[in-house]
C-alpha cells in the first residue's frame, strides 16, 4: 500500500485525501519513508520529517478539504527561505542559516495546506546546470546511476522523479527548472517574470529569477502554478494581472492554435534524436488541428553571451551581502577587509566566485558600456524578436535542451560546454516569458528528452493547454527502476 | 584673505585667488519610515531596534519604495524651482563596508528624480542665485561605532535605509558667507515644505564640500577637492577656508592640485587626504533590478504642486507689500517658518510695526538668552499681541510694557491680568495728571523760575518728577502737553 501512495500524482493524492481514502499522515509518512530509503540520491539538504508528520497529524485531526493541497507533503528547493527551517542555497556561506521568515511562494503552499518535508539540493546560489556546484554534494539522477539530474534545481528534479515528493518547486534563472525537468522526464514550468513573487527567494539574478512548479504531469503543474502565482506588494517586480484557475481551465483543445518553429534553434551539432523529438512534437500539433508556422528569432545566437553578462553582473551585487558581518559563515580576519576576503574565499565555491568575478568585471568603469550596457540593449532586441514572432503565432515549440543528461563530472571542468546546456532556455528568461518543458521521449541511452513550449507573457494557460495536448499524445513513460534502493 | 565688496579672495604675492565652492547636501527626508522598508526612522533609539529584515539585507529580502519619500523629494524639487523628472531610476552603488548590509547603497545615478533648479540668496549687496544641479534619493548607511569595544567595531543599523535627498549645487558659491546663506536657505525651504527638519545636531543635514581655487579673472575652473561629510555650517566654513588656503599655497609653490577626497579634522582644523582619484572606489553603478523605473505622471506632480505652501521668497515679498516691512525685517521674519507663523499670528490682531519690533527685539533676545526655538517661546503669540494692544491703546507705556514682558516670560501670563493686578495702568485722566503736575510746580519754585527765564532744558526735569511721583504710570504724552500749558 505504502509504495502505491508514492506512485500517485499530486492531483490524485489531493483527490484521495479529499475523499478520505487516504489521510495526510499516511501520505506524508509514505513519502518520508521513501525519502529515507533514498539517501543515496542526495536530493535533500535538510529534512523536516518529524515536524512534517506532526503537522500531518494536526491536519488529520481537523482536515480542511477546501484547501488545494490538503495535508500534502512537499519538498522544496533550498533557495526558498522557510521559517525555522535551515535555508542554505546550496552554499557553505549559509550552511547554518535559519530564516525567521517565509518566502511568499512557500507561504502560498502552506496556506493551501501543504506540508514542507524538506529542503532540496541545488547548485550553489542556483549557479550551475548539473547540481555539481552544491556545497552539499552531487545529486543522482534516478534515471541512471552517476547521471546528473540537471541544475540548478537538481535536488528538486531528482526527488520528484524518484517520487520522494509528489511535486516540488524550483527557480529558473536561465533554465534551472526546465533543464532538470527535461533531464529527469518530468514537467517544469518557468512562469512569466512577475508572476510568482521573488520575496524570500535567495536572489541569483533579480531580473531573471522566477519560481515555478516541477511535477509529474501537466495537470499537477497547473494546480501548483495556480497556488504559487499571486500578486505580492513585497516584491516590486510582481505584476498584478488577472490570474486564472489554471487547472479548471486546462484542456487539450489546440485547434487553430498557431505554433511557431524558430529556425535559429536548429543549432549545429544537435543530436539527431533531438531533431526527431522536435519533429514528433510538430506532427502532434498538426494532427490535433494546430497550425505550424516557421518563425525567426534572429538574435538567438546572442542570448547566451548576453545572459552570461547580465546574470553574473546582478549576482555579483546580490551576493555582496554575504560578507560574514550579519549572518551566515564568518572566517576570522586580522581586520575588516581580511575578514571579508577569508569569509568569501572559504564560504563560496568556484563557480560562484567565477560568476562574481565576471559580474564585477562587466560592471567596472571603463567596461560597463561595452559589456553590461550592450548586453541590456541586446536583451531588448531578443525580447523584440519574440514580440515580432507573437504577432504571427500563439506559442513557440522548441526542444528543451540540446542534449540529454550527462554523466557526473563529465562537464565540470568545461564551464563553456556546461553553459551551452542552457542555449534553448536562456532566451526565454531574457525576454521574461513563460515556458514549460515536458518529457517527450528518450535518447538511445534511454535518457529522457524534453520539449519546450514558450508562451506570450502572462499567457501560461495557453502553454499549459498545448503541453497538455502534447502529453496526451506522447504518453511518455519514465523507466525508472529503484536502483538506489537496496 | 580679504573681504572687499563682499568678495572672498585669497591674496598671496600679489596674486588674487577666487574660491569656487559647490555643495552636496545630504538632507534626511522627513518620514516616519525608511526609503524601502517600514522600519521607524525615529532618532536616538536603542541601537538596532529599528531594523527590518530588508534593512539588514537578509537573503531574499526586497526593497519596496516608500511613496511618501517620493512625494517629499518632488515637493523639495518644486521648492527648489527645479525640473521634476517624470522617469527616474534607482541604481545600486556597490562597495563593501560593515555598516552597509546589502553591500550596495540604493541611490540614483544617471536619472535622478529632480533636475536643475535654483536657490535665491539675500546677500548684503543684493540677491544671488545659486544653481541646483540635481536632487536624488538614496539610502543612508548604518553607523560604525569604534569606541565602545576595544577589540571590535560595533554596528548600529537604525539609520540603515533611512531616506536621504542629496542636493547637488552648481559650483556657484564664492564665499563663506554665501555658504552660510545657502545652507540656511535650503534648510528654510525644506522646513517650510516639511520635507526635512534640518536638524544638523542629529545629522539630518550634512554636506560634502567641493572646493577649488583659480586666479581672479581666469575662466577655467581649477581642480577640485571634495571634503567629505561635514556636519555644521561652522565646520564647513573652517574646512573651506583651510582647504582653499592650502590649495593656494600649493599653487604658489609651483605645484598642482590633485583631484582627491579629503576629510576635515575638526580637532586640528585641517583637511587630510582620504583617497586619491586613482584610489577612488569603482562603485559599479547599475540599475537596481529589484526596483522598476519610477514613473510619475503630470497629475501626480500637479497634485503635489497644489499643496505647496507659501515659500520664504514669496512670503518675503508679501510681507514687504502688505505690511510695509523693510526687506531686512522681512528677511528676518521669513527665514524660519515658525518665526513667520508666530509673526503672522501676532500681527493678525495687533499693530504690525510694533509686532515686528517686539518680535525681533525683546522676544529674540529672550530666545537667544534661553537658547530656545520660537516654538518653545515662553510667551505665546496671543499674549504678545495683547501686550502690543495695551501699548497701542495707551493703557500702558512702552516702558511699562517692558516690565510687563519681564513678568510674562516666567509663565506666559495674560498681560491684561498683570497690568490690573500690579496696577500698572497708565494714568491718563487729565485731572489727576494736573494734580500731580501742580504738586511738582509748587514744590520746585526755583526751577520754575529758572525755566521761565530761559532754561528750556529743565522741562525734562519736570517730566521726570511727574513720572517718578506717578511710579512711571503717568501718560508721558499727556504730561508733556499739560506741563507745557502750565509753564508757558
Amino acid at each position: 500500500m505504502m509504495s502505491n501512495i508514492t506512485d500517485l500524482k499530486l492531483v490524485e493524492l489531493v483527490d484521495k485525501i479529499k475523499k478520505k481514502e487516504l489521510s495526510s499522515t499516511e501520505v506524508t509518512i509514505a513519502f518520508i519513508e521513501r525519502s529515507k530509503k533514498s539517501k543515496k540520491l542526495n536530493s535533500y539538504i535538510s529534512e523536516n520529517y518529524e515536524n512534517a508528520i506532526k503537522k500531518a497529524k494536526i491536519f488529520d485531526q481537523k482536515p480542511d478539504f477546501k484547501k488545494k493541497l490538503p495535508g500534502i507533503p512537499i519538498a522544496v528547493k533550498d533557495l526558498f527561505c522557510t521559517k525555522n527551517i535551515r535555508t542554505t542555497a546550496g552554499s557553505k556561506i549559509l550552511e547554518n542559516f535559519v530564516p525567521t521568515y517565509e518566502s511568499t511562494v512557500t507561504q502560498n503552499i502552506l496556506d493551501e495546506g501543504g506540508i514542507v518535508i524538506g529542503k532540496l539540493n541545488c547548485d550553489e546560489f542556483a549557479m550551475g546546470s548539473s547540481n555539481e556546484t552544491s556545497y552539499f554534494g552531487n545529486v543522482q539522477n534516478p534515471v541512471s546511476e552517476n547521471l546528473v539530474p540537471g541544475g540548478s534545481s537538481g535536488g528538486s528534479s531528482s526527488a520528484l522523479a524518484a517520487k520522494l515528493t509528489p511535486a516540488t518547486i524550483g527557480t529558473d534563472t536561465g533554465g534551472s527548472i526546465r533543464q532538470p525537468a527535461s533531464f529527469t522526464g518530468t514537467v517544469g514550468l518557468k512562469p512569466t517574470y512577475g508572476s510568482c513573487s521573488r520575496y524570500g527567494i535567495v536572489a541569483f539574478a533579480s531580473s531573471l529569477d522566477q519560481a515555478g512548479p516541477m511535477t509529474h504531469d501537466v495537470k499537477d503543474c497547473s494546480l501548483m502554478f495556480e497556488i504559487m502565482s499571486t500578486y505580492d506588494t513585497k516584491d516590486s517586480t510582481s505584476v498584478d494581472f488577472k490570474r486564472k484557475n489554471y487547472l479548471t481551465n486546462l484542456n487539450e483543445n489546440i485547434k487553430g492554435k498557431k505554433i511557431g518553429i524558430p529556425k535559429e534553434y536548429r543549432v549545429d551539432g544537435m543530436p539527431k534524436e533531438i531533431d526527431e523529438l522536435w519533429e514528433k512534437g510538430i506532427k502532434i500539433i498538426k494532427e490535433n488541428g494546430g497550425q505550424i508556422i516557421e518563425i525567426s528569432l534572429p538574435n538567438t545566437n546572442y542570448a547566451l553571451p548576453t545572459y552570461y553578462i547580465v546574470a553574473p553582473a546582478e549576482a555579483s551585487s546580490n551576493l555582496a551581502r554575504y560578507d560574514g558581518v550579519k549572518y551566515g559563515f564568518r572566517s576570522k580576519g586580522e581586520n575588516l577587509i581580511d575578514m571579508y576576503e577569508k569569509t568569501r574565499s572559504e564560504g563560496f565555491g568556484d563557480e560562484v566566485k567565477r560568476r562574481i568575478m565576471i559580474g564585477t568585471y562587466v560592471l567596472s568603469s571603463g567596461y560597463y558600456d561595452a559589456y553590461y550596457l550592450k548586453a541590456q540593449k541586446v536583451r531588448r532586441l531578443i525580447k523584440n524578436d519574440f514580440d515580432e514572432a507573437y504577432k504571427k503565432v500563439d506559442a513557440i515549440l522548441t526542444p528543451s535542451t540540446p542534449s540529454s543528461a550527462f554523466k557526473i563530472g563529465e562537464k565540470l571542468n568545461d564551464p563553456v560546454s556546461m553553459y551551452l546546456n542552457d542555449i534553448f532556455t536562456v532566451p526565454i528568461n531574457l525576454a521574461g516569458l513563460p515556458a514549460i518543458s515536458i518529457p517527450a521521449g528518450h535518447d538511445k541511452k534511454g535518457y529522457p528528452l524534453g520539449l519546450q513550449v514558450i508562451g506570450k507573457a502572462f499567457d501560461e494557460q495557453s502553454i499549459l493547454n498545448i503541453a497538455f495536448a502534447l502529453e496526451k499524445n506522447i504518453s511518455f513513460k519514465n523507466n525508472i527502476t529503484d536502483w538506489w534502493i537496496k | 584673505m580679504s573681504k572687499n565688496n563682499g568678495e572672498y579672495l585669497i591674496i598671496r604675492n600679489d596674486n588674487k585667488y577666487e574660491v569656487i565652492i559647490g555643495l552636496e547636501v545630504h538632507a534626511q527626508v522627513l518620514s516616519e519610515s525608511k526609503l524601502f522598508s517600514t522600519s521607524s526612522t525615529k532618532f536616538g533609539s536603542e541601537p538596532n531596534t529599528q531594523v527590518s529584515l530588508v534593512d539588514a539585507a537578509f537573503p531574499g529580502m526586497l526593497p519596496v519604495i516608500n511613496e511618501h519619500c517620493i512625494k517629499q523629494a518632488v515637493k523639495t524639487g518644486i521648492g527648489l524651482k527645479a525640473k521634476i523628472n517624470k522617469r527616474s531610476i534607482f541604481d545600486r552603488k556597490n562597495y563593501f563596508y560593515a555598516d552597509l548590509p546589502q553591500g550596495y547603497q540604493i541611490s540614483q545615478y544617471k536619472d535622478p528624480i529632480v533636475g536643475e533648479g535654483s536657490v535665491t540668496l539675500d546677500m548684503p549687496n543684493g540677491e544671488k542665485n545659486i544653481g541646483i544641479e540635481r536632487l536624488h534619493l538614496e539610502q543612508d548607511a548604518g553607523k560604525s561605532i569604534h569606541d565602545i569595544d576595544p577589540q571590535n567595531t560595533l554596528v548600529d543599523l537604525n539609520r540603515s535605509g533611512v531616506a536621504l535627498m542629496e542636493i547637488v549645487s552648481k559650483p556657484d558659491l564664492r564665499s563663506l558667507d554665501e555658504v552660510n546663506a545657502y545652507i540656511k536657505k535650503l534648510r528654510s525651504i525644506m522646513r517650510y515644505l516639511g520635507t526635512c527638519d534640518g536638524n544638523m545636531q542629529e545629522g539630518s543635514l550634512r554636506a560634502d564640500v567641493n572646493v577649488s581655487v583659480r586666479k581672479k579673472g581666469d575662466k577655467k575652473l581649477g581642480t577640485r577637492c571634495e571634503i567629505k561629510n561635514v556636519n555644521s555650517i561652522k565646520f564647513m566654513q573652517m574646512a573651506i577656508d583651510f582647504e582653499a588656503n592650502r590649495q593656494v599655497d600649493v599653487i604658489e609653490e609651483g605645484g598642482s592640485i590633485d583631484q582627491e577626497t579629503r576629510l576635515f579634522d575638526t580637532k586640528k582644523n585641517e583637511t587630510r587626504s582620504m583617497r586619491s582619484k586613482e584610489d577612488a572606489h569603482d562603485y559599479r553603478y547599475f540599475p537596481d533590478p529589484d526596483l522598476l523605473p519610477l514613473e510619475l505622471n503630470d497629475n501626480y506632480i500637479d497634485q503635489i504642486k497644489k499643496d505647496i505652501p507659501e515659500l520664504p521668497d514669496e512670503k518675503k515679498k508679501r510681507f514687504i507689500e502688505k505690511f510695509k516691512l523693510s526687506p531686512y525685517e522681512a528677511n528676518i521674519l521669513v527665514s524660519d517658518i515658525e518665526i513667520s507663523k508666530y509673526f503672522e499670528e501676532v500681527s493678525k490682531n495687533s499693530d504690525v510695526k510694533l509686532a515686528t519690533n517686539w518680535i525681533t527685539g525683546e522676544l529674540f533676545a529672550l530666545l537667544n538668552e534661553k537658547n530656545i526655538e520660537i516654538t518653545e517661546s515662553p510667551i505665546s503669540s496671543k499674549n504678545l499681541s495683547k501686550l502690543i494692544n495695551l501699548i497701542k491703546d495707551g493703557t500702558i507705556s512702552g516702558k511699562i510694557a517692558k516690565s510687563v514682558f519681564e513678568i510674562m516670560r516666567d509663565g506666559d501670563k495674560d498681560p491684561i491680568t498683570i497690568v490690573e493686578e500690579k496696577g500698572l495702568k497708565q494714568q491718563s485722566d487729565p485731572k489727576e495728571l494736573e494734580n500731580l503736575i501742580n504738586k511738582v510746580i509748587t514744590e520746585n519754585p526755583k526751577n520754575v523760575e529758572a525755566y521761565k527765564s530761559g532754561k528750556d532744558k529743565l522741562f525734562g526735569f519736570f517730566v521726570g518728577q511727574v513720572m517718578k511721583n506717578s511710579n512711571g504710570k503717568a501718560n508721558p504724552k499727556l504730561v508733556n502737553e499739560i506741563l507745557k500749558k502750565k509753564l508757558n
